[in-house]
């Protein structure tokens, strides 16, 4: 993969909110990867961990507090007119709710085409047709469906449309937020091998941010793992399943049940049990952000924050005990 | 083994504008004492309509129980029972577990009241024994602090906190039977291995029977005895849980196993996608109602309803794939099936 130019380049990336008059709520809290070009990258955590916040932020859905993110080199943050508008088309999303992100009073047709109309990308009302139809065969839809409206279609058909209308402005770089957490277990497989088929067309780049592990390490090249708005641990995805690092990303394997009675049975004897919830992200704990929860805490842990550190080739860690 | 609850040809409506909604279509199956049974299926298919009947949750006027079902607890027609009668059952004998605990606790009320009521109800104790007992439970399902805890309203937990807190409501009067819809759907892996272990070492200590109710098969691995797999409202599969898992004999149950990718195997593997949507249940399909997705589907399948053929002990699945006269349109179809076919004799 480091031969493919970068695409995406997060560096110390913030984003804090505000949370009444002397609480800050630290979402995304110095996260640092990079994308390369048609790579899947997966960011997965628990609820909370700021995994969205931190996707959003890259495709500058919000503003950043401190640090850069950088799309093929230019500061995505900083970009005005032109070239934000050009940005916006290369970047697009698709969301988690595929019944709150579709606008219920516009037809399918519309809704696949308003980026189209935005960017002018079809010179006249029959090319827009064209475009349309097009995008909906290329999604499993059919020309039928394109006059309807959202209500009209089950949670998978919808999911459909919202992946067609991110297409539809030939973009480069997808962010894909939760697109199949919202779905049923046989749908979820075909939006995914959706996904995976279009991606190989289409040579696009995919930010892909799930809580599902499973279905994460499915899809994607490289795994960042996030936990209370830091990035654990950054590897391959099956260098993380094989050797996971960090004491979270260990627990958190070892929590997904695996759809197998007897490896099941003796997985379940050896669980890795975290103990109490997620803390807070506003005021997060001093020193590493996991130490409430972890059976290895030290001392060291309580004053210092772990570095990311790189402890083989391509396979980064912080935490202290590397 | 002796049947705590025993559910025979139960069907359910729900009569709406669109129509009559038939959510549960003449499902059967028995409930083991002590043990935990496991209904899968996607949304919509009836299984927390199923369990909502046995909890006597069904209301009119746009829900009803069809005539000819029945649901013996103990062997007793519970669809019979007087208001008194479901009043001394729901709570005492019987309990239930949502899956979302935010709503379906009382945010006006304090945790402890809301464990307490059961207490005060069912085992006649006073306000203060009733209190002390509560925070007692808590302890059991594992929060910390319950002295204090036992004060704060549910806003005041987490998600996982306010999961425990309906575990303990339902445990409180040590019920025989408890129904766990969705438990941990809305909670995080790590916090869903915590409840989960809850549930069990609580079954385990109190002898419980358990209804558990899921879409994750990876759930149900460790936990149930028997399994049964639903869709449209029917059970098109059940077995014991080795049985389903690894000798699968409904196409469905087999797409449904591998169209999740598992985290012990190779990457990438092919995730097998089910084609189309469950069809709708107000005007149900007269054949199999899986013929629609189905690779395998046979003329027959649009027709007619398969009967279950039985594979030995108590695993059965409705196909007609399993069919003697079958064997001649696969042979001509030339598919290669990832399950053997054939049952041990037809019923």
């Amino acid at each position: 993969m480091s031969e493919k130019p970068v695409v995406l380049e997060v560096s110390h990336l913030k984003k804090y909110f505000k949370a009444g008059a002397n609480a800050v709520l630290k979402a995304v809290d110095d996260v640092t990867f990079n994308i390369h070009e048609g790579e899947t990258l997966g960011l997965v955590g628990e609820s909370g961990c700021g995994k969205t916040t931190c996707g959003r932020t890259c495709i500058a859905l919000y503003d950043k507090t401190d640090g850069m993110v950088k799309y093929k080199g230019q500061d995505v943050h900083t970009l005005k007119g032109k070239e934000l508008k050009a940005f916006r088309k290369d970047a697009q999303m698709i969301f988690q709710d595929p019944y709150a992100s579709l606008n219920p009073r516009m037809t399918v047709a519309d809704i696949i085409a308003e980026g189209i109309d935005i960017h002018g990308l079809a010179a006249n009302h029959k090319e827009r047709t064209e475009k349309v139809y097009h995008y909906l065969d290329l999604v499993g839809l059919n020309k039928e469906h394109a006059n309807r409206f959202v209500h009209e279609f089950s949670g998978g058909q919808r999911q459909r449309i919202g992946i067609a209308r991110a297409l539809a402005v030939e973009p480069k770089f997808i962010m894909c937020d939760e697109p199949i957490s919202a779905l049923d277990v046989s749908i979820q497989a075909q939006i995914v091998n959706l996904l995976i088929r279009l991606q190989k067309d289409m040579g696009l780049t995919y930010l892909f941010v799930a809580h599902d592990l499973s279905m994460v390490k499915h899809i994607s090249d490289r795994i960042a793992v996030m936990y209370l708005g830091v990035v654990a641990e950054l590897t391959t995805s099956a260098e993380l399943y094989d050797h996971p690092l960090h004491p979270y990303t260990q627990a958190l394997l070892s929590a997904i049940p695996i759809p197998d009675p007897e490896i099941e049975r003796k997985r379940s004897a050896n669980r890795i049990k975290l103990e109490g919830d997620v803390p807070s992200p506003i005021n997060p704990p001093a020193g590493c952000r996991f130490k409430g929860r972890c059976k290895y805490a030290t001392e060291l842990c309580d004053k210092q924050v772990p570095e990311l550190k790189e402890v083989s080739p391509g396979h980064f860690v912080a935490c202290h005990l590397y | 083994m002796e049947n705590i609850l025993e559910v025979k040809d139960l069907r359910v409506s729900y009569h709406t504008y669109a129509g009559e909604v038939q959510s549960v279509r003449g499902v059967s199956f028995n409930v083991e004492r002590g043990e935990a049974l496991a209904i899968v299926g996607e949304s919509g298919c009836g299984k927390s309509v199923t369990v909502r009947a046995v909890m006597g949750l069904i209301k009119g006027p746009t829900g009803e129980v069809k005539p000819g079902s029945s649901i013996l607890y103990n062997g007793e027609e519970i669809l019979n029972y007087n208001k008194k009668q479901w009043s001394a059952y729901r709570g005492a004998e019987a309990a239930i577990i949502f899956q979302d605990a935010l709503t379906a606790l009382n945010p006006t009320m304090t945790v402890g009241k809301q464990i307490a009521e059961n207490l005060i109800i069912h085992k006649n104790l006073n306000k203060q024994e009733a209190l002390a007992e509560a925070t007692e439970m808590l302890r059991v399902v594992g929060i910390p602090e319950p002295e204090k805890r036992v004060k704060q309203y549910p806003h005041e937990f987490s998600g996982g906190m306010r999961q425990r807190v309906m575990i303990a409501i339902a445990f409180a009067c040590d019920p025989k039977l408890l129904i766990a819809d969705e438990p941990t759907t809305a909670l995080d892996v790590t916090i869903q291995a915590q409840i989960l272990d809850v549930i069990s070492d609580l079954q385990k200590q109190h002898g419980t029977s358990v209804i558990l109710i899921t879409h994750d098969l990876g759930v149900v691995a460790n936990i149930a005895k028997h399994i049964v797999v639903m869709y449209s409202g029917m059970i098109i599969e059940k077995g014991l849980c080795e049985e389903i898992f690894y000798q699968p004999k409904h196409p469905y149950t087999w797409s449904l196993l591998n169209a999740v990718p598992r985290l012990d195997l190779e990457n990438k593997q092919d995730l097998v996608a089910i084609e189309g949507t469950p069809p709708d249940l107000i005007a149900p399909p007269k054949g199999c109602p899986f013929s629609t997705r189905c690779k395998y589907c046979m003329n027959i399948c649009n027709e007619r309803m398969p009967e279950f053929t039985s594979f030995g002990g108590e695993h059965k699945a409705a196909c007609w794939l399993h069919h003697p006269m079958a064997a001649n349109s696969i042979k001509e179809s030339g598919l290669e099936f990832p399950f053997e076919l054939g049952g041990v004799e037809n019923e």
